[in-house]
């Protein structure tokens, strides 16, 4: 049942929002965090099992050293210190998801500490920066995936029985930790949002996860709580779990706020708890009350042995790691001349890199993007492919646009020659000579269309004469299209008004 | 019965390399022997007739192929039910696991079968390798071959009794705070703990992870070295696994020479508490030792009488998760899934049904002992007391090369006599838990039969991490000297079993 809330504006008057966010991250490692099993998304159930990720009695974890690397990487990413030394702690727990009825994850001893992230928003005065306060980014890993069969909700409760598929334990998974973020005032919902965002992309830019929401492999639990004032100490806090996409992000926290204020307002006490978040109707509901109380005994894993990177190590990776993604993007705007509209299609087509390699091989900025938000996004669209994975490289632009900007062709049979090399016919070269992808320049072939597609339509000349020049562009098409589209439209309209005798 | 039951494993191999006599003869000798004596014994919770059959068959075809063979092909040998073999039981002793058929082996099994060894079965041992006595077991109680009516140690006790019952020369226990020792001690058989680390825990169910470690076990210090040398080395299975060579132990057991050692004799393991026989027994070691050449002298270690209390709360903690798995979900017993019940229920049912006294017992202990709150005053101060007993031992071999106490206070006490005792039973460990609580390696070597009981006495020889080679020069010093005094092995001063 819907809860009471208040009008968000209202509920801003009276309080002051703490947010705090956790996100879980699936490392894209080829590998589980402790045993050689793979990480592929999708696969029959327990078909990527083995004795350690089932727990079977006996088996030993074996840490993957690449989950280490992006673990540190995670943390200078987002400006944290690397520990010089930390341990794995098991979390106990009993749940028929945990093969070992405990969690290999890391307590108090995290391996990336104390960082910030920078997020930009629109606010009433202008863009501006709020720094996100990072507590913690910690490596543990994930459980396996429980579906309850039977019974109208999905949920345990009325289920006939419950099925448990153990792929997904033990892939690594990063834990990142905000600590309370204060001073967004009603800004609250876009920073969460903003810092999800900026988050995902930093993730991205690293090459350490897939981050796609919608599979689970970014997850964001938001934490909220009200105070009177900023000078106020902590309210309570809710928890809502399943926030899996940006808009939910924002929407979570902003409905958090708004049943908060109404229960605080009406006198009643906020409730420390897990909620459920619903994409659905935008609503969260109560899951199962947390206390400070409950005990995971935790103990330092005796299995493992502690990590201590070398700072020759972390330092390696801190001279490697990507351009932030805020600032390559701020960069490439003012290079490219680009609008932060255009960016942003540049951005939501996930070719940004793509389009950086082809202007790095020397293709025109607007040529590089133009082909990869459109033509190429299309094709990708219309074959199911990622944008990633469409066959065409930097050096493969580069000819089409030196043989466009020859004449050698043009818009539309450039769009076949990448047709061409999507189906994998070969190089642009070859593509376009077994195509026959050629622009028709002799201008016999023209005039000889020209006269047939007059004659088809006697009545059209007159027009085109008595001045309706808008006319004339009937007869280019009837030519485009007995020539196949390789006559130069351009050259066809001065050809046909040079026969009819009318200038432009 | 064939006298090959009675012979060492190092012999036994000889005569199968050899050709002399096949391999399938010397594992029938002993499956024949189990036949005849284990009903009385109980050393063997599965014996595997066929399988045993078919590896000596395998190892007789590479004899007759002229392949090399490894030191012990062909040699048979008991597995204690707590490490993983891949098609045969492993129970580790409790109900919780009974009917689970392992995927996979351990790394010492692999090792083992690589090497042509024979295994003949799983032994018994306490449940989950919890207690001294095998009395623990949820199959049933191990009978001492020196005395039917006593313990043979435990957790191994299985192992100890099949090799000194002879139903198996060889055998592989585990030893979390001695159930490799005091076994070997009070059966008159010898059994080492190789320095933490040294073999892979790999597919050993673990108890307290922190702390076991699985070893061989033998009727002499030759085959245990022979044997060690088989199991041990780095395994990237297992994180703990020492990634440097393995001591020489076949070298050491050979030479036998402690002249100009510096021997210490651990001042606070021994006397009050300890049984006059095995104080008189000890006593004629240490004089036997220093006839020998070495020098003798006496080392304290203050922090060692705190090393019970703290191995109490350091176990029971980590075997509170380690066992959390066996919930009936996965693998072995389930109970009470009719239907009606929540997973929540099965598991509880599971686990109260599966699992026996001492192992609920110490999983309680263990929870308690990691609950915020408790953690601090429990598990923390227990890990100084551990850091503390590392630094007595490294304070002691900064004087001397090794250190000797007696292996058990007391020999096999009556199967039921501290049942009901747990304190009781927990100070059989009281002089090899400190070795465990530092990861080093530790030796059990028969030293004669106390005088009020005759039975055996164990002596417990102690070196520095990854110097278990000492322990075989100690150990082969003295076992030279003491077969010498008594014409033979001590083994054959045990009377002959019914039915053999
Ligand atoms: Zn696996």
């Amino acid at each position: 049942m819907a809860e009471a809330v208040m009008n968000y504006d209202e509920a801003i008057s009276k309080f002051d929002p703490v947010l705090g966010l956790e996100v879980h991250v699936e490392l894209g490692t080829h590998t589980k965090m402790f045993c050689g099993c793979s990480t592929v998304f999708g696969a029959a159930p327990n078909t990527h099992v083995c004795p350690v990720c089932l727990g079977l009695p006996g088996a030993l974890p074996a840490l993957n050293k690449i989950g280490v690397e992006s673990a540190i990487r995670i943390g200078l990413a987002l400006n944290c210190e690397i520990a010089q030394w930390c341990r794995f702690a098991r979390k106990n727990y009993f749940y028929p998801d945990m093969p070992k009825n405990f969690q290999t994850s890391q307590y108090d001893e995290p391996i990336a500490f104390e960082g910030y992230l920078d997020v930009d928003i629109d606010t009433d005065e202008g863009r501006k920066t709020f720094r996100v306060p990072i507590e913690r980014a910690h490596m543990e890993e994930d459980t396996g995936k429980n579906s309850h069969v039977g019974g109208a909700t999905g949920r345990i409760h009325g289920a006939d029985y419950s099925l448990v598929d153990y792929n997904r334990a033990g892939i690594p998974l990063i834990e990142i930790v905000t600590k309370p973020i204060t001073g967004t005032g009603k800004y609250a919902p876009e920073v969460a949002k903003a810092y999800v965002a900026a988050l995902r992309d930093i993730l991205r830019g690293l090459g350490v996860s897939d981050v796609k929401m919608e599979q689970g492999s970014l997850r964001c639990d938001v934490n909220l709580s009200l105070r009177e004032t900023p000078e106020s100490k902590l309210g309570t806090r809710s928890e809502t779990k399943n926030v899996n996409s940006l808009r939910s992000v924002e929407r979570a926290v902003r409905y958090e706020v708004t049943r908060h204020a109404a229960r605080l307002t009406a006198g009643d006490s906020i409730v420390q708890e897990t909620r459920h978040w619903h994409e659905d109707t935008g609503i969260s509901t109560s899951g199962r009350p947390k206390s400070d109380a409950e005990d995971y005994r935790y103990f330092p894993e005796p299995d493992l042995l502690p990590i201590a990177p070398s700072r020759e190590w972390v330092e390696e990776l801190r001279a490697a790691l990507p351009e932030n993604p805020a600032v390559r993007r701020a960069r490439l705007v003012a290079d490219w001349g680009l609008s932060e509209i255009d960016m942003n299609t540049v951005v939501n087509s996930g070719a940004l890199n793509l389009i950086v390699e082809a202007v790095s091989a020397g293709v025109e900025p607007a040529a590089a993007r133009k082909w990869w938000t459109g033509e190429l996004s299309r094709i990708a669209n219309d074959r199911g492919l990622e944008i990633d994975d469409v066959p065409v490289t930097p050096a493969d632009l580069k000819r089409l646009e030196e043989l466009i900007s020859s004449g050698a062709l043009n818009d539309k049979l450039a769009r076949q020659a990448l047709e061409g090399l999507v189906s994998g016919e070969g190089d642009i070269d070859a593509i376009v000579k077994a195509r026959g992808l050629a622009v028709v320049s002799d201008d016999g072939p023209l005039l000889a269309a020209i006269d047939k597609a007059l004659a088809a339509d006697p009545a059209v000349a007159e027009t085109i004469k008595s001045g309706k020049l808008a006319a004339a562009g009937s007869v280019v098409g009837a030519v485009m299209k007995a020539t196949r589209g390789q006559a130069d439209a351009a050259r066809v309209r001065e050809l046909l008004f040079e026969k009819l005798g009318v200038s432009e | 019965m064939s006298d090959l039951i009675r012979k060492d494993a190092s012999e036994l191999a000889g005569l199968v390399s050899s050709g002399e006599v096949s391999a399938v003869e010397v594992a029938q000798a002993h499956l024949d022997r189990i036949a005849a004596v284990d009903g009385a014994v109980h050393a063997f919770l599965h014996v595997d007739t066929k399988g045993a059959l078919a590896s000596a068959a395998a190892v007789d075809v590479k004899v007759k192929a002229g392949d090399k063979l490894s030191v012990l092909a062909g040699v048979p040998l008991g597995l204690k039910d707590i490490l993983a073999t891949n098609g045969l039981p492993t129970t580790c002793g409790s109900k919780v696991l009974a009917g689970w058929i392992p995927p996979y082996d351990a790394t010492v099994v692999t090792k083992l079968r690589e090497a042509g060894i024979v295994i003949l079965g799983k032994t018994n041992m306490d449940e989950f390798a919890m207690g001294s006595s095998t009395e623990h077991s949820a199959f049933g109680p191990t009978h001492n071959p020196w005395d039917l009516e006593r313990i043979p140690g435990g957790s191994g006790g299985g192992s100890s009794a099949c090799v000194s019952a002879f139903e198996a020369p060889l055998a592989i226990g585990t030893d979390t705070g001695g159930s490799i020792r005091q076994p070997a001690a009070v059966t008159g058989s010898v059994g080492v703990k190789p320095t933490y680390g040294g073999v892979s825990r790999y597919g050993l169910v673990a108890l307290a992870s922190s702390l076991d470690q699985a070893g061989p076990c033998a009727r002499n210090v030759l085959d245990t070295a022979l044997l060690h040398s088989v199991i041990a080395g780095y395994d990237p299975m297992d994180s703990t696994s020492i990634n440097s060579p393995v001591p020489d132990v076949i070298s050491a057991a050979k030479r036998g020479d402690i002249k100009g050692m510096k021997v210490g004799v651990v001042k606070e393991l021994g006397g009050e508490g300890y049984q006059a026989g095995v104080r008189s027994r000890f006593d004629e070691s240490v004089a036997l030792i220093e006839s020998l050449g070495a020098q003798v002298v006496e080392v304290s270690c203050p922090s060692f009488p705190a090393a019970l209390a703290a191995y109490y709360l350091i176990l029971p903690s980590e075997a509170s998760s380690n066992l959390a798995k066996f919930d009936g979900i996965r693998f072995g017993n389930r109970v009470g899934d009719d239907g009606t019940k929540s997973v929540e229920q099965v598991m509880s049912e599971t686990r109260a049904a599966g699992f026996g006294p001492e192992v609920i017992r110490r999983i309680i202990l263990g929870t308690y002992a990691l609950s915020a709150g408790y953690y601090d005053a429990y598990y923390g101060q227990a890990q100084k007391v551990r850091t503390l007993i590392k630094q007595d031992f490294d304070a002691a071999f900064a004087k001397v090369d090794v250190l000797i106490s007696p292996t058990a206070p007391t020999t096999a006490f009556k199967i039921g006599e501290k049942l009901d005792d747990p304190l009781a039973m927990y100070l059989n460990d009281v002089a090899t838990i400190p070795v465990n609580m530092a990861g080093l390696p530790g030796m059990s070597l028969p030293i004669g039969l106390a005088p009020e009981d005759n039975l055996p006495v164990g002596l417990q020889i102690i070196a520095p991490a990854m110097a278990d080679d000492r322990l075989y020069n100690v150990g082969a010093a003295i076992e030279r000297e003491l077969l010498a005094k008594w014409g033979g092995p001590i083994l054959g001063l045990a009377p002959e079993l019914a039915g053999a």
